[in-house]
């Protein structure tokens, strides 16, 4: 059984407020939903579908507050784009439109603002996303971090199509897309300047045509999440609990690369915790899994997939795993953020 | 990826145990000194694999646990001065001191940075000379040479700006201690495998002659600690109290001799308090005399105060090998990682945080 945990009384914003653990939740159960409680954002999705004129609309918005700016395999500039395209996309949403928000800092040099806008762009063609409006604030110097961006996405749900993360189902099959932990240790990596015999790479990427592919296969899907912060766990953990079912996963069969691995192993981290801008996991029923994983395949951004568990009536709102050597444990969801250790 | 694939290795793994079980004719207590250690037995599972005769308790090897709350306390004390940037571990952050802890600090506009090595700290020094930076030199002796080093490197470029709030602790004599004890069940010890790469294990040897008690140095990874379960099973079926290395790959018995020379040079060895068992004589390092200007407790003078842990939280008894963290009545309830009463349940390799972390199904079910 869950234990009931106490709130954590605190009467300032800890950084851990915004690292997608149990701290997150609790910031968004206790002061947000309150505050604007509806049936549409109580689905606590990663986008609000409303239904407009008989056309089924997701919206999405995102705040991206990443430094450094530039990382090897993208920056600040694609990865709001990713972000929010990546928001649409796991509602089922084919992508349209979106806003871009900046608030920079002054003193930011020209020749950056560029360069991000420039990256911004380009990632916006990729996705084939047009950018309809925006808004510029800038603020003293020291009041800010160079850039932030707000994006706020919008994308038309195709007819029948109806993804949430209360939607699994047990007996559903865990697919992941691909090897996990890449975005969080190239930014850790880089703003620590820890160097590491192979590079680290971001793996930020519009999954947009991903999940295109997948639902063109098969309709047979249930949730999608892309597991940004807070990583895989605390992305099936959201699952677990919105859908009221368990989750059993097989650690032999998670995907981590070798360089993200050691450089996890070295900081003592847990690659499961850890964020990705370029991977997705779908619960998709058991029939169909076969179908869609094979899609995935045959698609640049999933050819990695794989099956990593099943989704079952047992242990309601839990996820486990299978270790490597048998037993299962628990996969909690963090407080905050993940810390390095001492020893 | 090498040296770590083949330690995870199922079938190594199941050998090992297989083995384990044919020689286990009698019911053992054996304590895994190192947090570390607890963290891999609960992570896989390891208890629920090896004979039901063999019992398990967990060791004090926490540095984050054992840190005393007055240490805490004065480290927020001076993180809190706005001259100060105060450095240290990541996972020191979240303990609780008695009244807040140093991530609070930080959110209330104090100085407070992560880091990954102490020579960091140093750099911030040179980087800002009108600051005063702190750095929270906390740990065995696994961390204390890197730690002494970047004392020695402050006082070489004369950074005065620079010092170290030091509470580094020893390991044997906490298991000296824990062995004196009337209330002692351990019959045999897994010596942490860290602390063994820095001094080697030529001091653990007098500690088996001494108390007639098998010792046997173990790794971090599955494998280690099956090998090592089985090593001291294998000496106390026999009668033989010996220390012994499992974690060949690392640990020597003469230790890292150059970093114990600069540890002999920074440190000299003092009474140390450890939370959760109290005083324990000859047990830490503090800064030699010649290093006093980097030396945070004499250069911001704090008094030494004196703190109440929680009434009900037993992490005396759980560090000390008396107690699982599951009986204690606030487990789980009124202790968890987000809320803890204790140390054991702060930090990650805590014990108490470990069976939370991997175990509360089972746990509040049994």
């Amino acid at each position: 059984m869950m234990c009931p945990v106490p709130l954590v009384t605190t009467d300032k914003v800890l950084l851990g407020h915004g690292s997608g653990g149990k701290l997150s939740a609790e910031l968004i159960e206790s002061i947000f939903l309150p505050a604007f409680r509806n049936p549409v954002l109580e689905r606590l999705d990663d986008q609000g579908v409303v239904s407009i004129g008989g056309a089924k609309l997701a919206v999405t918005t995102d705040s991206f507050v990443v430094k450094p700016l530039f990382f090897r395999g993208g920056d600040i500039g694609s990865l709001a784009v990713h972000g929010t395209v990546n928001d649409l996309a796991m509602g089922g949403a084919q992508p349209l439109f979106l806003t871009v928000a900046f608030i920079l800092e002054e003193g930011l040099p020209m020749d950056t603002l560029r360069r991000v806008v420039d990256s911004l762009a380009g990632a916006a063609r990729a996705a084939g996303v047009q950018i309809i409006t925006g808004d510029t604030k800038v603020v003293e110097k020291g009041s800010g971090d160079g850039i932030f961006i707000n994006t706020t996405g919008i994308g038309l749900v195709p007819e029948g199509v109806e993804l949430s993360a209360s939607a699994a189902r047990p007996g559903d099959c865990v697919i992941l897309s691909g090897p996990i932990g890449e975005h969080g240790m190239a930014i850790l990596s880089e703003r620590e300047g820890l160097e590491f015999e192979t590079e680290l790479e971001s793996d930020s990427a519009a999954l947009d045509t991903l999940v295109a592919a997948m639902l063109a296969t098969d309709r047979r899907i249930h949730t999608l999440r892309d597991p940004t912060r807070g990583g895989v766990s605390s992305s099936l953990n959201e699952i677990a609990r919105q859908s009221g079912v368990g989750i059993e996963i097989e650690e032999s069969a998670i995907p981590v690369r070798e360089a993200v691995r050691g450089a996890c192993e070295l900081l003592g981290l847990d690659p499961l915790y850890v964020a990705n801008e370029g991977k997705l996991i779908a619960m998709v029923d058991a029939a169909a899994a076969g179908a869609v994983l094979a899609a995935m395949r045959s698609h640049p951004l999933g050819r990695d997939g794989c099956v990593i568990g099943s989704v079952t009536a047992a242990h309601p709102g839990m996820v486990t795993m299978r270790t490597l050597l048998g037993p299962s444990r628990i996969v909690d969801m963090l407080a905050g953020d993940q810390l390095p250790r001492i020893c | 990826m090498k040296y770590i694939d083949e330690y995870r290795d199922a079938k190594i793994a199941r050998a090992l145990l297989a083995g384990l079980e044919r020689k286990t004719t009698r019911p053992w207590v054996l304590m895994e000194i190192c947090g570390g250690q607890t963290h891999t037995l609960m992570r896989y599972g390891i208890d629920t694999l090896i004979p039901p005769q063999i019992e398990l308790v967990h060791g004090p090897g926490c540095p984050v646990c054992v840190t005393p709350l007055e240490v805490v306390d004065k480290a927020i004390q001076i993180a809190s001065q706005p001259e100060v940037i105060f450095v240290s571990y990541g996972d020191m952050l979240r303990v609780p001191g008695s009244a807040t802890d140093l991530l609070r600090v930080k959110a209330s506009g104090g100085d407070v940075r992560i880091a990954y090595s102490p020579m960091e700290a140093v750099k911030i020094a040179r980087a800002n000379p009108e600051r005063r930076v702190v750095f929270f030199g906390i740990g065995f002796e696994t961390t204390a040479p890197a730690n002494a080093m970047a004392v020695l490197q402050a006082k070489r470029e004369g950074l005065r700006n620079f010092s170290m709030l030091v509470s580094h602790v020893l390991v044997p004599p906490a298991i000296s201690l824990l062995l004196e004890s009337p209330a002692n069940r351990v019959q045999g010890f897994i010596a942490p495998g860290h602390v063994c790469t820095v001094m080697g294990y030529w001091e653990y040897e007098v500690l088996s002659k001494q108390y007639r008690v098998p010792i046997v140095v173990g790794g971090f990874e599955p494998v280690d600690l099956i090998e090592a379960i089985g090593m001291l099973v294998t000496q106390l079926e026999e009668g033989r109290a010996e220390t012994e290395n499992q974690y060949v790959r690392a640990v020597s018995r003469e230790g890292n001799r150059a970093a114990q020379k600069v540890l002999r040079e920074v440190f000299e060895v003092t009474d140390r308090k450890w939370r959760g068992i109290g005083m324990i004589p000859q047990s830490g390092f503090r800064l030699r005399a010649e290093f006093a200007e980097h030396d945070a407790e004499r250069i911001f003078g704090l008094a030494d105060t004196v703190v109440e842990e929680p009434a009900e939280c037993i992490s005396a008894q759980v560090l000390q090998g008396l107690k699982k963290p599951v009986d204690c009545p606030a487990f789980g309830v009124r202790c968890t990682p987000e809320h803890p009463m204790g140390a054991p349940m702060v930090s990650a390799e805590g014990a108490c945080a470990a069976y939370y972390q991997y175990r509360r199904d089972s746990v509040k079910s049994s």
